[in-house]
């Protein structure tokens, strides 16, 4: 079969609704086919911007108590009116829950996205035929390369005895808000290392987080203003050695 | 039907429905496109689905039920009447390919308030049954049942609205 009819079936397989065979068969080709994989990806990546951009509204705390509490109103057969003083108490207690459950929500929704976007320029680094924009494995190169750039600085860790070595550095950006990307390698893998201002992250309460997303790690942490996250395909436990490394020298 | 019973039947739409209320809202927020109208449009959906629940048939999906009445209580309001004039290109024509070079997909970087915009854009049609599939990830089975159309049509539809979110992200690249 040509590129053109598997154009045609490259939604339905990134959708999962492609039938096995044909899944199979499509996986074959992807392997062979530069101009469909790359399609692929493009897909890929669209899904993805709508799956976060899509995730938007969150209903007002008073709404959803509304809500609620017309739902509770009709499971429970009608009060007798000396009853108030249990229905205000536990309305109260309903609009509090709400309102907690909304901001932990909302809270989700924006790492969520936050995760999404550096995910993003992660794959885009890897992706891009000039990945870094100062090569060097010299610490104290890459560091004054950033000076006037971005309105922060910072310390790069000695990486002498370690699986680490430092590839580069390029300018990115979040929320439009500048920032360093670091490049390392570890064992033939590329792992980003990004540093934004906290407010480039505000709103969202991030602690010191560690999860899995599409099977690339992420490692977060707040240090003295700035936000620092740890991306790639490596193990967790390299990811925890380069986080710790990162972290002695900040 | 005695109270208990009632008592009983409601409990368990509450159950069902209000785990469904954020996602909901989204989608009918994404809709109308304005926060008091979304609330009312859910607020109904809510209402409706309670009055019908009985005539719900237990193992069929609930959740592509409950966006079916909001879709369809969103169809007969004054902004729903409005979206639903858009006309639609003929759904069975065939797709031309388009092809990609590798180069392209780093210029393609899908910026989030521009597919925000490219989404809110778009015509609902369109809009909804990628919020559908990409944000509700609804089978195509249960795309097919909340929007009343076959599956084949949900498939070009899909695949015409991808094209226009790309189409417009570009065009807003480019400018």
């Amino acid at each position: 079969m040509g590129c053109q009819t598997w154009v045609e079936k490259l939604g339905t397989y990134l959708d999962g609704e492609l039938a096995s065979g044909d899944e199979r068969a499509l996986r074959e080709h992807l392997r062979g086919c530069a101009a469909c994989a790359a399609d692929t990806l493009e897909r890929l990546q669209t899904k993805r911007a709508i799956q976060s951009a899509g995730l938007r509204f969150v209903p007002d705390p008073a709404f959803r108590a509304r809500i609620q509490n017309n739902l509770a109103g009709a499971a429970r057969p009608a009060r007798r009116s000396w009853q108030w003083f249990p229905v205000l108490a536990s309305v109260a207690a309903v609009l509090v829950v709400a309102a907690l459950f909304a901001t932990y929500n909302r809270d989700r929704m924006r790492e969520r996205q936050l995760t999404s976007e550096l995910l993003d320029l992660h794959v885009a680094t890897l992706a891009s035929s000039s990945p870094v924009d100062v090569v060097s494995t010299d610490r104290h190169t890459v560091k004054p390369w950033f000076a006037g750039k971005i309105p922060f600085t910072f310390n790069l860790p000695d990486l002498d005895g370690t699986p680490f070595t430092l590839v580069g550095g390029r300018v990115s950006y979040l929320h439009q808000s500048p920032g360093a990307e670091l490049i390392f390698r570890v064992r033939q893998h590329q792992v980003s290392v990004f540093i934004f201002q906290e407010r480039a992250v505000e709103g969202i309460r991030w602690q010191e987080t560690s999860l899995t997303q599409l099977s690339f790690g992420i490692r977060s942490w707040s240090r003295n203003g700035l936000h620092y996250f740890v991306i790639g395909d490596v193990s967790g436990d390299d990811l925890d050695k380069l986080s710790n490394l990162l972290k002695g020298s900040a | 039907m005695d109270v208990s019973e009632r008592g009983v039947v409601s409990q368990s739409f509450e159950e069902l429905a209000l785990p469904l209320l954020d996602r909901l809202y989204n989608f009918a927020h994404w809709l109308t496109q304005d926060r008091s109208e979304a609330e009312d449009l859910v607020q109904e959906t809510f209402a409706k689905a309670l009055k019908g629940f009985a005539s719900f048939q237990p193992g069929t999906n609930f959740r592509a039920w409950m966006y079916r009445i909001l879709r369809n209580t969103f169809l007969t309001s004054r902004t729903g009447l409005k979206s639903a004039t858009v006309p639609l290109e003929l759904e069975d024509e065939t797709l031309p390919a388009t092809t990609n070079t590798p180069e392209s997909i780093l210029l393609d970087r899908l910026d989030q308030e521009q597919v925000r915009r490219a989404l809110d854009e778009l015509p609902v049609p369109y809009r909804e049954i990628l919020l559908l599939c990409e944000v509700e990830e609804m089978s195509y089975q249960e795309i097919s049942s909340t929007l009343a159309i076959p599956m084949g049509t949900v498939m070009s539809r899909l695949s015409r609205a991808r094209r226009a979110l790309r189409e417009s992200v570009r065009g807003s690249q480019r400018s």
